[in-house]
């Protein structure tokens, strides 16, 4: 390939071309009369139009678009990481969390404990819980480690507070025993994909 | 055991070996990993797993039970034992619930481990389940069967080291395996798949509780989370805890542990010990080091007042009383204390034992026993006198099993007090319950029996051979005699003449040498007899001495017979100190005799008390928060970490107070140098823990001082000092109770009382009044313990402040007067 091309630097002699524009006013009568001209154009309520109309509709019509926060929220996307729910069986009612421990252990800014025991029933008690919001980053480790989708995000994220160190018990995450039956399961961090059956392999059962 | 060194060669890599090795040991102790579930390193193969399959010189052997030939070629891992192996860890799989998450084991379990490492990602196996309960074997055991995979480990231990034998494998009412399976599966995991189909782990007297000595053991080796302490139960999850390697604080063995700390719970913050874990495959806990670990003494804080009071005391004192569950570090600062204030130093364990130890030395040149566990454990005849082997040091007595159990060893067991344990041990044990006093016969006895004849004066030949007699018996005897009969065949009608043999008793009048000793020891006629079949093929013997001797009136008599024994019957000799640290504190001070004027009790009686149970005038740090180093039965210098801060005074304080201390307790570690045997090592220097092999890398072990042999002749035995009638009350702790730590732990609840065999606690009723010739008395509940036989009662002397070792004074025994309360 040549490089002649490249070589000739002489950019003085492309092919420029002016466009053609209105002569610029010279008196004073004739800058007055262009600001005139622009000034009362049609065309300002062309744009405008839009503007009035949708005044016109939430004014009168009801149809106002603006979220009243504090008092309207909007829905958010259920991967979004608030703060902590507790989740129950919706069987049964009990707590879902099996005390293993495992959301305090992964936990990197160590904010989550535990207390378990050997209850009367021979199962492991959940007797105590408790995050530290001072402290969580809401990183969703927890919810992604949990085995039994026990603990979740929420969508409260309004989680500034009057004290630094801010303490939830697990009473207080747990779904109230009454509102089970609005408990939805969890789609977000840490829930099982939609395709979860296809990739395991199922144990034989000699029942 | 021979030892000659051979050289195998595993998975290409040559190893160096002794005949008789196992292969799993040489593999593991050349870090070669061979998967094994069910083998324990120091007890018998059980062959529950299979999974150790491995390839000898091609033909297919278990390693765990295979010994090593010299230019062995052994292949860990081909295509065919991998699918072995990982049938056989889907077979174990199957019906195994997946509820990792709750289960204690908390990842530290086999099962999962070898389940991941032998990639298995699929069951293909399947059988109907059996309900399975969970019990409650006793205060401290729990057994979930549903997780347990009966690979035996806990009914090994428990035979093989413990020697309680108090769990085995019960029918578990599983359903049959398939028939066709045994065609399709791989062979090795058919036969582990059809025993384990059929068993499950029940304690062995047919009822559902175990009756042993709570040593939990068995939880310690359990693979998965099948056995667990009771206490522990669903508490914590395993890598939540922080491990402390420490030694245990109760008795003279000192062994290693970990004490495992966490928070109490969320709302409180400090530390807890939560349980003990050991290394099991080369150390035995007992009930007390397992359970015992909650003695702390929580203070608030330095209390300034006490602590002026208790400098003013020192100041003031003439005695310092202590006991020697203390560290190497504060015996050696109690004997500083000496020096410069001039005080006595009162103990009476190390005292006793201090004197029978220097009477020793003098006998034998040597400062110290030739000894230690770990020998006995080798040697396959094992003898025992004058020690409570139950209940004076465990692993003394898991030692004397390991003989009979692991050596196909004999034994001998010496002992006023009847024990209906250690006759269990093995088939080979002869018991003598002798009477009080009458320990200088048993050791004429061990003389006569195994001493080289050779090297004895003429006088002891003589003296040992007036006991031998020759008496004519009469004795039955079975001989097969010729019949013959004539017997009609029924068919053809013949008569036949038949000549049958038939056993017949007939009685014969032989002579036989009878033995005064063994009589007058309480000994049984059958025993000379035995005693042969005993003896042959026995290649190594040992000896072990307990306390009894150390408080015995002829102590340096005893002693010197100690000497000799050792020196002519070429046996290895081990001594129980009494206590934790005896032996470090006889070492390390100059103890007097007498208590005088203002006595200071360190974790004793005194006029000021300074001690770690909270009713002291001046708290002090419990041996679990304390830094410092044991002297242990087997001459090693240990040492313990602080598994629990404290913020209280320690005796360091005081010392730097009265201007002898150092920065810290554990600069005077090194100072230790200074006195014979022990070396001067900084305490940080110190290793605490195993090797892969076995070795125990754990402090340093104490240089044997050679000190001037005497010429001193031992004395003919004087039946004067016999107690042979009347109640006579022994000193001695029951299992798991050691010192007022112990006590204090909440997990051991041996009771303060009158531990009696059961025959005497029905004549004894309910309580008791024991009442000494000087005129002391307790009021004791009566407590009884199956495995004692005869009369004598036990008295504890855990509790400090009842002053049991006052009482007895020098003696070990005493003769009492008994009312019924």
């Amino acid at each position: 390939m040549s490089l002649e091309k490249y070589k000739d630097r002489n950019i003085g002699n492309q092919n420029y071309k002016l466009i053609g524009h209105e002569a610029f006013p010279q008196t004073n009568g004739e800058k007055f009369e262009r600001v005139m001209k622009r000034m009362v154009k049609g065309e300002l309520f062309v744009g405008l139009w839009v503007t009035v109309r949708t005044m016109f509709e939430a004014l009168f019509k009801g149809q106002m678009h603006t979220t009243k926060y504090p008092f309207e929220k909007l829905p958010i996307s259920p991967r979004y990481r608030a703060i902590h729910e507790m989740l129950r069986l919706l069987e049964s009612g009990h707590y879902r969390c099996i005390g293993c421990g495992l959301c305090e252990q992964i936990c990197i800014s160590d904010c989550i404990r535990m207390d378990t025991r050997y209850d009367e029933n021979q199962r492991k008690e959940v007797s105590e819980y408790t995050i530290n919001f001072g402290r969580c980053i809401f990183c969703g480790y927890c919810a992604e480690v949990c085995p039994e989708l026990a603990i979740v995000h929420g969508p409260r994220y309004e989680t500034s507070s009057e004290q630094r160190a801010s303490f939830s018990l697990f009473e207080d995450m747990l779904t109230p025993i009454d509102a089970l039956k609005h408990q939805k399961e969890y789609p977000g961090f840490g829930a099982v994909s939609p395709n979860a059956d296809e990739n395991i392999k199922k144990t034989p059962l000699a029942y | 055991m021979s030892s000659n060194e051979i050289t195998v060669k595993i998975d290409g890599k040559e190893c160096k070996s002794v005949e008789g090795e196992y292969i799993l040991n040489v593999a593991r102790a050349n870090d070669i990993f061979i998967p094994a579930i069910c083998y324990l390193t120091r007890c018998s193969p059980t062959l529950a797993c299979r999974i150790c399959l491995v390839e000898a010189d091609g033909k297919r052997v278990y390693a765990c039970n295979a010994k090593v030939k010299d230019g062995m070629e052994v292949t860990v891992t081909n295509e065919e034992i991998l699918q072995e192996r990982r049938a056989i860890m889907e077979v174990y799989d199957v019906n195994h619930p997946l509820q990792c998450g709750v289960c204690d084991q908390s990842g530290e379990c086999e099962l999962q481990n070898y389940t991941l490492e032998l990639a298995v990602d699929s069951q293909s196996y399947a059988i109907p389940d059996t309900i399975r309960q969970n019990k409650n074997w006793s205060d401290v055991l729990h057994y979930d069967a549903g997780l347990c995979i009966v690979c035996e480990r806990c009914v090994t231990v428990c035979k093989d080291m413990i020697g309680d034998s108090a769990i085995k494998t019960g029918p578990r009412g599983g359903e049959a395996l398939p028939k066709d399976l045994k065609d399709t599966m791989p062979k090795d995991a058919y036969a582990m798949w059809n025993k384990l189909q059929k068993s499950i782990i029940v304690p062995s007297n047919g009822t559902d509780f175990t009756d042993c000595s709570d040593c939990g053991e068995c939880t310690a080796v359990c693979p998965v989370g099948a056995l667990v302490s009771r206490d522990f139960v669903y508490k914590s999850n395993a890598w939540e805890l922080k491990r402390i390697p420490a030694t245990c604080a109760h008795c003279s063995s000192g062994c290693q542990i970990y004490y495992e700390t966490k928070h109490t719970s969320i709302s409180d913050p400090t530390e807890k010990i939560y349980r003990v874990t050991n290394e099991w495959n080369y150390v035995s806990l007992c009930g007390a080091g397992r359970f015992g670990y909650d003695f702390e003494n929580r203070v608030q804080g330095k209390d300034e007042e006490a602590f002026a009071l208790a400098i003013k005391a020192f100041e003031t004192a003439q005695s310092i009383k202590f006991n020697s569950a203390i560290t190497n570090e504060e015996a050696f600062m109690l004997q500083r204390l000496k020096e410069k204030l001039g005080v006595k130093l009162i103990n009476h364990d190390a005292k006793a034992f201090k004197d029978f130890l220097t009477s020793y030395a003098k006998a034998s040149g040597k400062g110290l026993y030739g000894g230690d566990l770990k020998e006995v454990m080798k040697s396959d005849f094992v003898i025992s006198v004058g020690a409570s082997l139950r209940n004076d040091n465990p692993n003394a007595r898991y030692a004397f099993n390991h003989v009979q159990k692991m050596n196909k060893g004999a034994g001998l067991y010496f002992h006023p007090v009847g024990d209906t344990l250690v006759s269990t041990f093995g088939k080979s044990v002869e018991i003598f319950t002798h009477q009080v006093g009458q320990e200088e016969l048993a050791l004429y006895l061990i003389l006569d029996l195994f001493a080289d004849k050779e090297r004895l004066d003429d006088e002891i030949k003589e003296y040992l051979a007036s006991f031998h007699r020759h008496e004519k018996r009469i004795i039955k005897e079975k001989i097969m005699e010729e019949v013959s009969q004539s017997v009609t065949d029924k068919e053809t009608g013949e008569t036949k003449e038949v000549i049958k043999k038939v056993p017949k008793t007939i009685e014969k009048e032989i002579e036989v040498e009878v033995n005064g000793l063994v009589e007058m020891l309480g000994g049984n006629d059958a025993f000379y007899e035995n005693f042969e079949k005993m003896k042959s093929k026995k290649e190594s013997f040992s000896l072990i001495i307990g306390e009894d001797l150390y408080y015995h009136p002829h102590l340096h008599n005893l002693s010197r017979l100690v000497a000799l024994i050792e020196e002519v019957c070429g046996m290895t000799l081990v001594m129980i100190p009494p206590r934790t640290n005896s032996l470090g504190v006889a070492m390390i001070c100059d103890l007097d005799e007498e208590e005088s004027g203002y006595v200071i009790g360190y974790n004793e009686h005194g006029h000021f008390r300074l001690g770690s149970r909270g009713f002291s005038k001046l708290d002090i740090p419990a041996l679990n928060q304390q830094e410092g180093t044991f002297t242990n039965i087997n001459k090693r210098v240990v040492p313990t970490n602080a598994a629990l801060d404290y913020h209280g005074y320690e005796l360091n304080d005081i010392l730097n107070a009265l201007g002898i201390g150092m920065r810290q307790t554990i600069d005077f570690t090194p100072q230790l140098g200074r006195i014979e045997g022990f070396k001067s090592q900084n305490f940080d220097d110190l290793p605490n823990g195993y090797t892969n092999a076995g070795e125990e890398l754990r402090g340093y072990a104490l240089e044997v001082v050679e000190v001037n042999k005497e010429e001193i002749k031992v004395v003919k035995f004087n039946e004067s000092i016999v107690i042979n009638e009347g109640e006579i009350a022994y000193r001695c702790n029951p299992q798991r109770q050691f010192n007022d730590f112990t006590d204090r732990s909440s997990q051991i609840n041996e009771e303060f009382g009158a531990y009696v065999s059961p025959n005497k606690a029905k004549e004894l009723g309910e309580e008791i009044e024991v009442i000494f010739e000087q005129g002391q008395s307790f009021k004791l509940k009566v407590i009884v313990d199956d495995r004692m036989q005869g009369d004598i009662i036990a008295i504890p002397d855990y509790k400090s402040y009842q002053n049991v070792y006052g009482v007895f004074g020098r003696d070990r025994y005493k003769k009492v007067t008994i009312k019924k309360v």
